[in-house]
């Protein structure tokens, strides 16, 4: 079966191809049926791949499909590599990438058949350069498929590209991206540099005798995590991700939870033995990361859009995971990666219900109520909540509880930091559940005559993301309740660099001690959310100091604004009018009306004077002479 | 006789030559003058040719085959220079050099 495996990339392909090539002339529900069908069908066999990679003792192989690159000493071949890692990426982008297209096959059925058919093609060229990017078996192939996904978001951001604000969007995130990419591609040239291969093992085995702290592994780590920090919205490269709302709720689901933002998290995890013999890297990436957490975290109370508070709560949530890799856990980054995909696909296509039930309106201050209209969608809703604030029992709080120990186990302060993250979560979440859900409807009337329940194939793919959300969990239990399955699966992965980490145990009673703790707070925040919002009337009252401040996201995108975007369009100004009018324009004209003028000069040579003539020849010849004898 | 009295004259010759087409404006007088020129250059190889060979170092006579080759073509350009200045004559009625700027601009 693991020979098989470029089937699971080449089949979203083919779905490209048909649904992009054939939109003219395919109808609806083939297009859908093609653009699930292949993706299902590469689940099926990521799932035939994922149980022979499960096996113990199973080996990392390549499967070598052609040569890509072959310059001198260095090869680059196109290859696929399985391991546990890919194996277990390969899974959630094609369950939750199924779950989506099943899910836009009803959300998108109002577009025209033509874009209908485009939105397919697009979807499935996101997941193929997705797959592409975690299968690859170096990283040139995982650049293809992160230029893929970059290009793809744009693609599919700036969907209803009429709209300038949304084109806007499609075009910050491309920008954005393409800093990130900079890094990413540096980072790869200095390892070609470095160590002549871009193979993970070779480079991972020149790696390791380097040694801790050695200057260019030390480039290498930040170049590539520059790189991720703008795949995956990190501080200072995430304002890409909340403004990525434009583009349809399923798409928005695909980048946050399969595909896109946890590229970077592959990465980082995938080039483990790098980033462990750079400690003051992983520093900065733990810093990043909590700070990112809580930063995300603390905009996310204050805002009124459905999707805006998902999205900074995705940012906030990929901090987390930052800060596993940061602590070295990285089995936890994954881990919570996995859990966050499920509940984070379930949240965002419950909003996509209640958006599309709602008509289009995103705004939860003229929600509300909302319960008993769309029963499915609540319970799906409040799962995914409970889930992503970390309740015991949902799959959220053993990933994020993980998290947390470990950062613990690292440094208490940042510990302390993520648990505040953590809160400010459990509160956003609710305040956004009570607010959309209960209390009563704030709509108009014509709204409210107009919600329903969404349609089965809506339903369907929330009641299984919930039940995944419950029990996605139970793969990676802590050390006190039995054993972590999942961080004994991905365990040869990151053996290579188990050799330079010095490993931090904690006591079963302090593991206690925390999960005590962050539950306590979190349950006690969700109360304090319940009291606040579940009976939300909406004031129409400015908000005032640090509210407003927050409401408008700290000015972050105003600031970007201020200090990179309108320089820029003042430079470009000047050189446009300056530059490019008075100083190349006039360079050019000038040597038009220079040789012009030289011209008119020397034609007054050509006098008809013959004796002249004979003149300047006889004393050209003299200059030539002297020229001679001299030289 | 030192060969640097055959170069000094060859020089006197041909600078006469020079001045004479620069300075006078009768067609016929340049071009004697550039047969002043031609001919000085001839005594210059002939000078040059004869030291050579009482040097022993070329056999006598060899280089003056230029001198030949130069007296031929100067008579042939002679019969082509002095057919033109005819025709520019029955023109003109004029030998004079400047009236002929029609090549001006």
């Amino acid at each position: 079966m693991i020979k098989l495996v470029w089937l699971v990339p080449f089949l979203p392909l083919l779905g490209f191809l048909v649904n992009g090539l054939g939109r003219r002339f395919l109808s609806k529900s083939l297009v859908g049926f093609i653009g699930s069908g292949t993706v299902l069908a590469s689940f099926v066999v990521s799932l035939l791949a994922f149980f022979e990679v499960k096996a113990p003792g199973f080996q990392a192989q390549v499967v070598h499909l052609f040569n890509f690159i072959s310059v001198g000493s260095l090869h680059i071949p196109f290859a696929f590599q399985v391991d546990q890692l890919s194996a277990l990426f390969l899974l959630i982008i094609t369950g939750v990438g199924t779950l989506i297209h099943i899910y836009s096959t009803s959300y998108m059925h109002d577009e025209s058949d033509e874009s209908f058919a485009r939105y397919f093609a697009y979807l499935n060229l996101f997941v193929f350069s997705m797959l592409i990017l975690v299968l690859g078996a170096n990283y040139v192939m995982m650049f293809i498929g992160w230029e893929g996904v970059g290009l793809c978001s744009y693609l599919l951001i700036g969907f209803w590209f009429k709209n300038t604000s949304y084109n806007n969007a499609a075009k910050k995130a491309f920008v954005m991206n393409r800093i990130g990419d900079l890094g990413f591609l540096l980072g790869i040239f200095f390892m070609i540099m470095q160590f002549g291969t871009v193979t993970f093992p070779d480079v991972f085995a020149k790696a390791a005798p380097l040694g801790m702290n050695n200057p260019t592994l030390i480039a290498i780590a930040m170049l590539l995590f520059v790189g991720a920090m703008g795949k995956s919205a990190q501080i200072p490269l995430y304002t890409w991700l909340p403004d990525a709302m434009a583009g349809p709720t399923p798409v928005s689901a695909l980048i946050h939870a399969a595909t896109m933002v946890t590229a970077g998290i592959y990465m980082i995890a995938r080039s483990n033995v790098i980033y462990t013999l750079a400690p003051s890297i992983q520093a900065v990436i733990a810093i990043i990361g909590v700070a990112t957490a809580l930063f995300a975290a603390s905009i996310a109370l204050k805002q009124n859009d459905i999707k805006k508070v998902l999205a900074y709560s995705t940012v906030s949530q990929l901090g987390y995971m930052f800060l596993a890799l940061g602590v070295g856990a990285y089995s936890a980054a994954v881990f919570h990666v996995m859990t966050h995909a499920f509940f984070k696909a379930l949240l965002f296509l419950g909003s996509g219900s209640v958006i599309h039930a709602m008509g289009g309106e995103q705004d939860i201050r003229k929600m509300g109520g909302l319960k008993k209209y769309m029963p499915t969608t609540n319970w799906t809703f409040l799962v995914g909540c409970l889930a992503i604030a970390g309740i015991p029992g949902f799959s959220g709080f053993f990933s994020k509880d993980e998290i947390l120990a470990s950062a613990y186990a690292h440094n208490p302060v940042l510990y302390a930091l993520g648990l505040l993250g953590a809160l400010m979560t459990a509160f956003y979440m609710f305040r956004l559940y009570y607010i959309t859900f209960s209390g009563k409807f704030r709509g108009t009337h014509e709204q409210e005559h107009h919600l329903h329940e969404s349609p089965s194939p809506i339903t369907i793919p929330l009641i299984i993301l919930a039940v995944l959300s419950v029990f996605g969990g139970y793969v990676g239990l802590p050390e006190v309740f039995g054993k972590n399955l999942l961080a004994e699966y991905l365990s040869p992965v990151f053996a290579p660099s188990a050799p330079f980490v010095t490993a931090h145990h904690l006591s079963h009673s302090t593991e206690w001690m925390l999960m005590g703790l962050s539950s306590v707070l979190v349950i006690a925040f969700i109360l304090i959310a319940r009291q606040k919002f579940a009976a939300y009337e909406d004031t129409g009252k400015e908000n005032t100091g640090l509210a407003k401040v927050l409401e408008n996201k700290w000015y972050i995108d105003e600031l970007y604004d201020a200090i990179i975007v309108r320089p820029l369009q003042e430079l470009s100004r000047f050189f446009r009018d300056t530059v490019e009018k008075a100083g190349i324009d006039k360079l050019v004209n000038g040597v038009g009306r220079g040789v012009q003028y030289s011209s008119q000069q020397i034609r007054r040579v050509q006098s008809g004077q013959v004796g002249f003539y004979i003149f300047a020849m006889v004393i050209g010849m003299i200059v030539l002479f002297v020229i001679g004898f001299l030289l | 006789m030192p060969v640097q009295y055959y170069i000094f004259l060859s020089i006197a010759l041909f600078c006469i030559g020079v001045m004479g087409v620069l300075m006078r404006r009768n067609a016929i007088i340049i071009f004697m003058c550039i047969e002043l020129m031609l001919n000085a250059v001839n005594l210059l190889l002939v000078a040059f040719s004869k030291m050579w060979a009482d040097a022993g170092k070329v056999d006598a006579g060899s280089a003056q085959l230029f001198v030949f080759f130069i007296m031929v073509v100067a008579a042939a350009e002679v019969a082509v220079g002095l057919a033109i200045i005819t025709l520019v004559y029955r023109n003109t009625k004029s030998v004079d050099i400047n009236i002929l700027n029609r090549l001006k601009n």
